[in-house]
C-alpha cells in the first residue's frame, strides 16, 4: 500500500514535465531542490535534533568548489563530489568543536551560524575566488558539463536529487543510526548511560548531512551559472533549508518534502507578486505567519498531523 | 568471592560541599549490595562516580579488574555496568520497546534481533503489552519497570539502580522486589540505592551506609540496622542520646 502510493507519486512527477508550462516547470525543481536541502538538514536537525542555522555554508562550499575547479577544466560531475566532501569537513570540524565542548540548543545554533558568517566573509574578501562579485560560469550547454539547454533536465536532476535524499533517510530510520539518533534527540544522557556513543553518531549525522548538502551546491551553481557570497552562504539561504522540515515536521520521513512542496510555491509566487508591487522581501512576511500558526497549532509540524487526519479518517 | 566492582578512596566535592568523601567498598560477582543513607549522603553522587557521569576529584573505581578512570559512560556500560537513573529519563515521544531497543542494539545491530530481545524483556517485566506505547504516557510504576527493562537491554553483569522503588505502592514494590530477585539469580551483581527499608533489608546480602558523603558503616543488613552510628545518622543523636520529653 504504501510502496504503491509512493511507486505512483513518483510515477506522476516523472510524467509532469509533459504537460506543465516552463514557468511551472522552474517552479517545481525550486520545490524538490529545496525539498533535497531540507531532507538533507532533517537528517542532523530532525532526526538527531541538532539545530544547524548554517547550512548555506555547505552549499556555499560545495557550489565555489565545483565551479572553481570547472574553470580549471574539472568536469562538475566529479566536482560535485569534491565539494560534497569539503563541505562534509567543514561539517566534521563544526560537530567536533560542538559536540566535543557540549554545546547543545542555542550555544549549537550560534556555532553553526558563525561557521557559515565566516564562509561568507571569506567568499567575499578574496579575489582568487571572486570576492564580492562572486563567480560565474561559462555557459556551454554541455551535458558534460552539467549544463543543459532543456530546463528538464534539471527538473529530472533535481527529482532525482530529492528522492536520494529521501531514500537515504528511509534507509536510516531502518538502521541502528537513525534509531540512535531519535534517541539522541529526546535524552543524551539517557543514551550514555545505554552505551550509545553520542559524540559519534552525532558526528555520522553531521557529516552525512553536510556531505549532502554540499552537493546541492554544485547544482545551484550550475543552474544559475552564478555564485554571490550572499546568496549562498548566507543566513537568508540557512533559514529556507531549515523552516520546510520545521514547518512540514522535522524528524519525520515526508515533513520535510510535504515543507517544500508548501512553501516553495507560496514564497515563489509572493516573491513574484509583491515583488512587482515594489514589496520586496513581503515572502518573509508569509513565512513568519506560517511558522507562528505552525509552532501554535501544530508543533510537531503539518506531516504527522496530516498522517493523524488520515489514518483516523481510514479508521 | 571475587570483587566485580571496587572502589577505593572516592572523593568528590561540588564547591563548598564534600558529596562523597573517601569512600570505599567492594561488590562481588553475583552479590547483591545496598547502598543507603539520609537524603544528601552522597549516593547518587556515588552513582554517577563509579558509572563515568562524574570524574572523581581523588580515588579509583576497578570494574572487572579494569580501572575506569577517564571512560565516558558508553564505555563503562560497554564493559556491562549498567544504571538506572533516579529521576527517570525515558525517551519519552519512542515507543517502550523503542526504549528498550535503544539498550539492545548495543550487543545487538541488527534492529530486528534487537527488538526481539527487547521484546523479551518487556514480556519478562510485565511492560509486553505496552510495547507500542509511547514511553511518556506511561504510569509511574510502568516507567520505573521501563527503566529497569532499559538497563537489562545493555546485557550488564553489575546493574546500578537508584531508588527503583521509591513512589511505589506496597503491591508494586512487593512486584520490583521479585523482579530485582530473579535479575539476581540469573547472575548478576546488583548494587542498590534504595529509601525503602523493607526491600534493602530482604534484598541485600550486604548494606553500606553512608553519611555526609562517609561510609559509616558496612555489614549484613541486621547488624547494620543494629548499628548505633547509623541510627544516629536517620533520627539525629538527640533522639538516640535521650528520649524526648
Amino acid at each position: 500500500m504504501k510502496a504503491l502510493a509512493a511507486a505512483g507519486a513518483v510515477a506522476v512527477l516523472l510524467a509532469l514535465p509533459l504537460v506543465l508550462s516552463g514557468y511551472a516547470i522552474t517552479i517545481f525543481i525550486l520545490i524538490f531542490f529545496y525539498a533535497y536541502l531540507a531532507q538533507a538538514w532533517n537528517i542532523l536537525g530532525g532526526y538527531a535534533g541538532q539545530l544547524s542555522a548554517g547550512h548555506a555554508a555547505f552549499v556555499g562550499i560545495g557550489g565555489y568548489t565545483s565551479a572553481l575547479l570547472f574553470e580549471r577544466g574539472v568536469t562538475p560531475w566529479f566536482g560535485m563530489f569534491v565539494g560534497a566532501a569539503l563541505a562534509a569537513g567543514l561539517g566534521a570540524v563544526i560537530g567536533y568543536l560542538g559536540f566535543r565542548f557540549g554545546l547543545r540548543g542555542f550555544y549549537f545554533v550560534l556555532l553553526t551560524v558563525a561557521f557559515a558568517e565566516i564562509c561568507r566573509i571569506l567568499a567575499s574578501n578574496v579575489e582568487a575566488v571572486g570576492g564580492a562579485i562572486g563567480l560565474y560560469i561559462t555557459f556551454t550547454g554541455d551535458p558534460r558539463h552539467f549544463q543543459f539547454r532543456d530546463p528538464r533536465a534539471y527538473y529530472y536532476i533535481a527529482l532525482a536529487l530529492m528522492l536520494l535524499a529521501t531514500g537515504v533517510a528511509a534507509l536510516l530510520e531502518r538502521r541502528r543510526l537513525g534509531i540512535y539518533l531519535t534517541a539522541i534527540r529526546e535524552d543524551e544522557t539517557a543514551c550514555e548511560a545505554l552505551g550509545v556513543d553520542t559524540f559519534k553518531y552525532k558526528m555520522l549525522a553531521m557529516v552525512v548531512s553536510s556531505f549532502l548538502t554540499g552537493l546541492a551546491g554544485t547544482f545551484y551553481a550550475f543552474q544559475n551559472f552564478s555564485l554571490q557570497p550572499g546568496a549562498v552562504f548566507g543566513i537568508p539561504l540557512s533559514v529556507e533549508i531549515l523552516i520546510r522540515p520545521i514547518i512540514g515536521g522535522a524528524g519525520t520521513l515526508l515533513g520535510p518534502v510535504l515543507g517544500s512542496f508548501i512553501l516553495t510555491p507560496l514564497a515563489e509566487v509572493s516573491r513574484q507578486y509583491f515583488g512587482q508591487g515594489g514589496l520586496h522581501g513581503a515572502h518573509l512576511v508569509v513565512y513568519g505567519v506560517l511558522l507562528v500558526a505552525v509552532v501554535l497549532f501544530l508543533p510537531q509540524g503539518a506531516y504527522p498531523f496530516l498522517r493523524r487526519l488520515f489514518q483516523r479518517g481510514a479508521a | 568471592m571475587t570483587a566485580l566492582l571496587t572502589v577505593d578512596g572516592l572523593s568528590r566535592r561540588f564547591g563548598g560541599v564534600q558529596a562523597v568523601k573517601d569512600l570505599s567498598f567492594s561488590v562481588g560477582e553475583g552479590e547483591v549490595v545496598g547502598l543507603i543513607g539520609p537524603n544528601g549522603a552522597g549516593k547518587t553522587t556515588a552513582f554517577a562516580l563509579i558509572s563515568g557521569f562524574l570524574a572523581p576529584d581523588a580515588g579509583a573505581v576497578r570494574f572487572r579488574g579494569r580501572d575506569l578512570r577517564g571512560l565516558k559512560p558508553h564505555q563503562v556500560n560497554a564493559l556491562g555496568l549498567a544504571r538506572t537513573f533516579q529521576i527517570m529519563r525515558p525517551f519519552s515521544r519512542l515507543s517502550v520497546v523503542r526504549n528498550v531497543m535503544i539498550a539492545t542494539l548495543g550487543r545487538h545491530p541488527a534492529p530486528a534481533e534487537a527488538e526481539r530481545r527487547a521484546r523479551a524483556i518487556l514480556d519478562e517485566l510485565g511492560l509486553g503489552a505496552r510495547a507500542q506505547t509511547p514511553a511518556g504516557s506511561l504510569t509511574l510504576a510502568e516507567r520505573k519497570r521501563l527503566e529497569l527493562a532499559r538497563a537489562l537491554g545493555t546485557e550488564p553483569v553489575l546493574l546500578l539502580l537508584d531508588e527503583v522503588m521509591s513512589g511505589l505502592n506496597a503491591a508494586e514494590t512487593e512486584r520490583m522486589v521479585e523482579l530485582v530477585r530473579a535479575i539476581n539469580r540469573r547472575g548478576v551483581a546488583i548494587l542498590l540505592i534504595e529509601h525503602v527499608m523493607r526491600a534493602v533489608m530482604s534484598l541485600a546480602q550486604r548494606i553500606v551506609v553512608l553519611n555526609y558523603g562517609e561510609r559509616i558503616a558496612e555489614g549484613r543488613p541486621e547488624a547494620v540496622a543494629a548499628d548505633r552510628r547509623v541510627i544516629e545518622a536517620y533520627l539525629g543523636d538527640e533522639e538516640v542520646t535521650s528520649a524526648p520529653a
